[in-house]
C-alpha cells in the first residue's frame, strides 16, 4: 500500500537538548498492526520469520537489521520499519504507519522525565532493557519501548503529537532546572 | 491501589476501567425468566469482605479481567484474565 501521510507528525522539528538528555523525533517509516486469529500462532510465527522474527512475547520487543517488532498489547504486536508480509487468513492487520509518532528519549534525564507522567514503575528490575509496555502518558495512550539503559522510545497517537511533545519538554526543562 | 494485571503486571488503578461484579459474565440464557434477567441486570450483593470485580486495562494492554479483593481491608489477592476463563469454559 502507498503511504499517502508522507510527513511525519512534528517534520522538521529539530532535537531538544536539555543538559545532555535528548528528545528527538524518529521517523518509524511503516507500521502494521498484526493481531493472530484464534490458534493461529504458528502460521504468524511462520511469515514474521524470514524477517528474523517471531511474535513478540506479551511485554518485549526485538530489533533487526533496522526493523523492530514490539508487543503493543494483548494477542497484538506492532511491525516497525520494514514492509509488511502478507499474513493471508492468520492475523488481521491494519495499517498504522500515519497514526503515530514515534520519540526518542535518551539520556540521564530520561527516566525521572518519564517518571513524571506514567504511572508504572519504570525500574530496570520492573522494567528492563528490552522491555515493552502499554500505559498512559500523562493521559495518552503510548507505547513505550525500553532501548537502553536510559534510552526511550515512545509512540504516541499522531494527533498529540505536539503535545507529548511539550509535556517531555517541561518536565525535562523542570529537572534540569531543579538540578541547576 | 495497584492491579496486578495478568499481563502487564502490576499497574496503577488509573490505567482501568471499572466495570462492576464478576456476576456480568454469567448471562442468563435466551429463555430466560424475567426475574432471571432482572437478577443479572439489576440485583447486585453488596458484599463485605471478598469480592470479585470485572476491570478493563484500558490504557494498558486492552485485557478483560476478574480481580478478587477485599472491601474491608482493601487488599488486592490477584486477578485473572477473563479470556482464560472463557477459554477453560469450552
Amino acid at each position: 500500500m502507498p503511504e499517502y501521510i508522507a510527513k511525519t507528525a512534528l517534520e522538521g522539528r529539530a532535537p531538544l537538548d536539555v543538559a545532555g538528555t535528548v528528545l528527538m523525533e524518529v521517523d518509524h517509516g511503516r507500521i502494521a498492526s498484526i493481531q493472530p486469529f484464534p490458534a493461529q500462532e504458528k502460521a504468524v510465527a511462520k511469515v514474521l520469520k524470514p524477517l528474523g522474527f517471531g511474535f513478540p512475547a506479551v511485554g518485549k520487543f526485538a530489533v533487526k537489521d533496522g526493523a523492530l517488532i514490539a508487543w503493543s498489547g494483548r494477542e497484538q504486536a506492532f511491525l516497525i520499519g520494514v514492509d509488511c508480509p502478507d499474513f493471508g487468513k492468520a492475523a488481521a492487520v491494519t495499517d498504522q504507519s500515519g497514526a503515530w509518532v514515534s520519540l526518542d528519549l535518551n539520556g540521564p534525564l530520561a527516566v525521572q522525565a518519564l517518571a513524571r507522567y506514567v504511572p508504572m514503575d519504570l525500574r530496570l528490575s520492573a522494567f528492563g532493557v528490552g522491555s515493552a509496555a502499554r500505559t498512559p502518558l500523562y493521559h495518552m495512550s503510548a507505547v513505550i519501548l525500553r532501548l537502553g539503559e536510559d534510552q526511550f522510545r515512545i509512540m504516541v497517537f499522531r494527533s498529540m503529537a505536539r503535545t507529548a511533545w511539550h509535556e517531555m519538554e517541561v518536565a525535562l526543562k523542570t529537572l534540569a532546572a531543579r538540578a541547576a | 491501589m495497584k492491579i496486578p494485571c495478568p499481563l502487564c503486571g502490576a499497574r496503577d488503578r488509573r490505567e482501568f476501567y471499572y466495570m462492576g461484579t464478576d456476576d456480568y459474565l454469567l448471562r442468563p440464557s435466551d429463555n430466560a425468566t424475567e426475574a432471571e434477567l432482572d437478577n443479572h441486570l439489576f440485583l447486585r450483593d453488596n458484599p463485605a469482605g471478598k469480592t470479585q470485580d470485572l476491570w478493563y486495562h484500558e490504557t494498558g494492554c486492552g485485557s478483560w479481567m476478574v480481580v478478587s479483593r477485599n472491601t474491608i481491608t482493601h487488599e488486592v489477592y490477584g486477578a485473572e484474565l477473563v479470556m482464560e476463563r472463557k477459554k477453560e469454559a469450552r
